[in-house]
């Protein structure tokens, strides 16, 4: 056999082997293109005196012609394609992070001037000018969140578990996709259902602190069903067969198998469901008002909260009005910082905590 | 417990491995309160209809010189209808084509490894408050955009939508459309991303290996296997749009005109919008009239939602992806 092979020429194999790498760009001809489109168009832009939003629309275009342009040259019209859409998504992808970038920068640049101790520590009895703090906002908000938590996690924790261990049939199904269409009711809606419930029997002045909190958990409640839902449908099955198997009542189970086992998950759920509605301006705006001294009473009077806080010291500013805008700047970093802390807690302890699923 | 040698022999091992057969007294309150719970979720959304519904007819049935521009409800709303609609789309049509493009880089485009952060990081923008995004758009996004609109008008002032004048502080339509962009946008990356992962991989697989690029792997499998999952990605963004309030209340300087000029300082308010800036200050009929246009919005973003889920529904249970 061995004396039939043919003798290949030796000439025919570089070819055969360039085939593979001819006709493609080399892995670093892409980002040369980037390198080189950004000095162009920052180059000119800085010669010319552009804007830097002007120059970074440039350099976006210029990638987005020059690449394909080049791929096209050498590689053929469907690679050229590819490479043109490659930029397009990867543009789409940093067009998203600008703004959150840019929210950023703003807002610790400008929340940075009055985010100091007489800020936290004073509320906004007589003033008019400089000084005042959101001491009583906080307040509010951290009572009217928590209330809001006590509503909804009972009865969120609750039908996430009637949906993963009990629900069969119509009803759930049901449940399921309303529970999904109440993630999407808009928080004003929210806020004037609390109001229309409590005018009814309070008459229409109504402003209390609990009515935000009524408000807050129709938004809260659909959050944390979602999130547990999720949580508790990672818990193997074996566990709850092993329990059952032990004699042990379904409840039982539930309550000692299943519910710790998904701890973790639930609680990353409810902190982010926090996150979400720590926020919320409007129902606040409605229900329960504004005050310039703190109230403890969730039962009695109007409240103050930062996110409403926020929006008055910018509306209402008082006079001269920058010291109004200045305190809603610092209120608005501390929302932000509560928000940003609670979501990094929430992943820290999702990933740290969350049992190992074996998949 | 007895040892297991001694225990007396059960009824039959589908009667322990089903309990609620012989449920004790504590099986049945649990379960009964985990049903409750199920209705409360029913009951919520009926609470809410009804007491809108139930605030608001004074405003429905008054007499129409009563209500605020005297023309009656009708008169009222619509314009406020028109633009919360116009605001929304301007919104979808911003973030529609975005939201696709990142949820398909975080799903074939980006590295395995930080795929997961970058989806976090889309994430982070549905946290932000809305009072801060508000605060964002008036100090800087709306001044940062008034020299783009004075070129719109110079360049495109022929069509309807540019016409102008450029408002001079930038608090214009097509600025709140796209605040209303950028909050949206999370949860529709989000479902886009969902679906985009799902795509069988063999599909894709059996694409790349008949020599289609990354692209015409993706338009070949990915985009058409996650149609209808992009249709109900739009749908919920529209949903979030148009309910959207405190961000439109503050950026927006609304006069009430019905207009379709998008650069200009004379602009339609929205339903959200209007309640939150009017009904610190009113009293009497003036509430119910505001109410019965909460229960307007609440009747549209909840159709909108309604429509959007039972797609999404629909797609889990006959796709068989998430199986």
């Amino acid at each position: 056999m061995s004396t039939l092979t043919p003798t290949r020429p030796p000439d025919s194999r570089p070819p055969a082997q360039a085939d593979l790498t001819s006709g493609s760009l080399p892995m670093w001809a892409p980002w040369a293109v980037v390198v080189g489109c950004a000095a162009v168009a920052f180059g000119v832009g800085t010669a010319l005196g552009w804007r830097t939003a002007l120059s970074a629309v440039v350099f976006a275009l210029l990638v987005l012609l020059v690449l394909p342009g080049v791929s096209y040259a050498t590689e053929g019209r469907r690679k050229a394609m590819d490479r043109f859409m490659t930029v397009v998504v990867s543009l789409a992808f940093s067009l998203a992070i600008l703004p959150l970038l840019s929210l950023l920068i703003t807002v610790i640049t400008n929340g940075i001037a009055r985010f100091d101790i007489e800020f936290f520590t004073s509320d906004m009895t007589g003033v008019l000018g400089p000084g005042g703090g959101a001491y009583a906002a906080i307040v509010g908000t951290v009572l009217i969140t928590a209330a809001a938590t006590i509503i909804s996690v009972p009865v969120g924790v609750m039908c996430a578990i009637y949906l993963v261990e009990y629900g069969k049939g119509k009803l759930a199904r049901w449940v399921t996709l309303l529970v999904d269409v109440m993630t999407g009711i808009p928080s004003i809606v929210a806020g004037l259902f609390a109001f229309a419930f409590f005018a009814l029997f309070f008459g229409p002045s109504i402003r209390f602190g609990i009515g935000g909190a009524v408000a807050l958990s129709v938004l809260m409640i659909p959050v944390v069903v979602r999130s547990v839902e999720e949580m508790l449908k990672l818990v193997p099955n074996e566990l709850r067969e092993a329990s059952y198997a032990l004699g042990v009542s379904k409840w039982r189970t539930i309550v000692k198998v299943v519910l710790p086992t998904a701890a973790a998950g639930i609680t990353t759920g409810i902190m982010i469901a926090i996150a979400r509605v720590i926020g919320e301006t409007a129902p606040l705006l409605i229900i329960v008002g504004t005050t310039n001294a703190v109230n403890w009473n969730l039962f009695e009077g109007r409240m103050a909260s930062l996110p409403v806080f926020t929006y008055y010291s910018y509306t209402i500013p008082g006079v001269p009005p920058q010291f109004g805008v200045e305190r809603a700047w610092a209120a608005a970093l501390t929302l932000f910082l509560i928000v940003m802390l609670l979501n990094l807690l929430a992943r820290f302890v999702s990933t740290k905590f969350s049992p190992k699923t074996g998949k | 417990m007895s040892s297991p040698t001694s225990t007396p022999p059960r009824s039959t091992a589908a009667d322990e491995l089903v309990p609620q057969g012989r449920a004790h007294l504590g099986d049945r309150v649990f379960s009964g309160a985990a049903l409750a719970a199920g209705i409360v979720i029913l009951v919520a959304l009926g609470g809410v209809f009804g007491f809108l519904l139930l605030e608001g007819m004074p405003a429905l049935t008054a007499n129409p010189e009563d209500i605020r521009g005297g023309n009656g409800f009708a008169a009222y709303v619509l314009p406020l209808l028109f633009g919360t609609i116009y605001a929304a789309i301007i919104a979808l049509l911003v973030a529609t084509p975005l939201s696709i493009g990142i949820g398909l880089f975080i799903s074939h485009y980006a590295p395995r490894r930080i795929a997961s952060i970058l989806g976090y990081i889309v994430d982070l923008l549905a946290a932000v408050p809305s009072v801060v995004y508000g605060l964002w758009g008036i100090f800087f996004l709306a001044p940062a955009l008034v020299p783009t609109f004075e070129v719109l008008e110079e360049r495109l002032g022929f069509l309807p939508f540019f016409a102008g004048p450029a408002s001079p502080t930038g608090r214009t339509m097509l600025t709140a459309g796209l605040v209303l962009a950028v909050m949206c946008l999370p949860i529709m990356t989000a479902v886009n991303r969902e679906v985009f992962l799902q795509t069988p991989r063999l599909l894709e697989e059996a694409s790349l290996a008949l020599g289609a690029t990354r692209w015409e792997m993706i338009r070949q499998t990915v985009l058409p296997f996650g149609r209808s999952g992009m249709v109900s990605a739009a749908m919920l963004g529209l949903g979030r749009a148009l309910g959207e309030t405190m961000a439109v209340a503050m950026v927006l300087s609304a006069t009430g005109a019905v207009t379709l000029d998008l650069i200009s300082s004379q602009n339609p308010s929205t339903i959200a919008a209007n309640i939150a800036l009017n009904f610190p200050e009113s009293s009497g009929l003036a509430v119910n009239t505001l109410i019965a246009t909460g229960l307007v919005l609440f009747a549209l973003t909840f159709a909108v939602n309604f429509i959007a889920r039972a797609i999404i529904a629909r797609r889990a249970e006959f796709s068989g992806a998430n199986a």
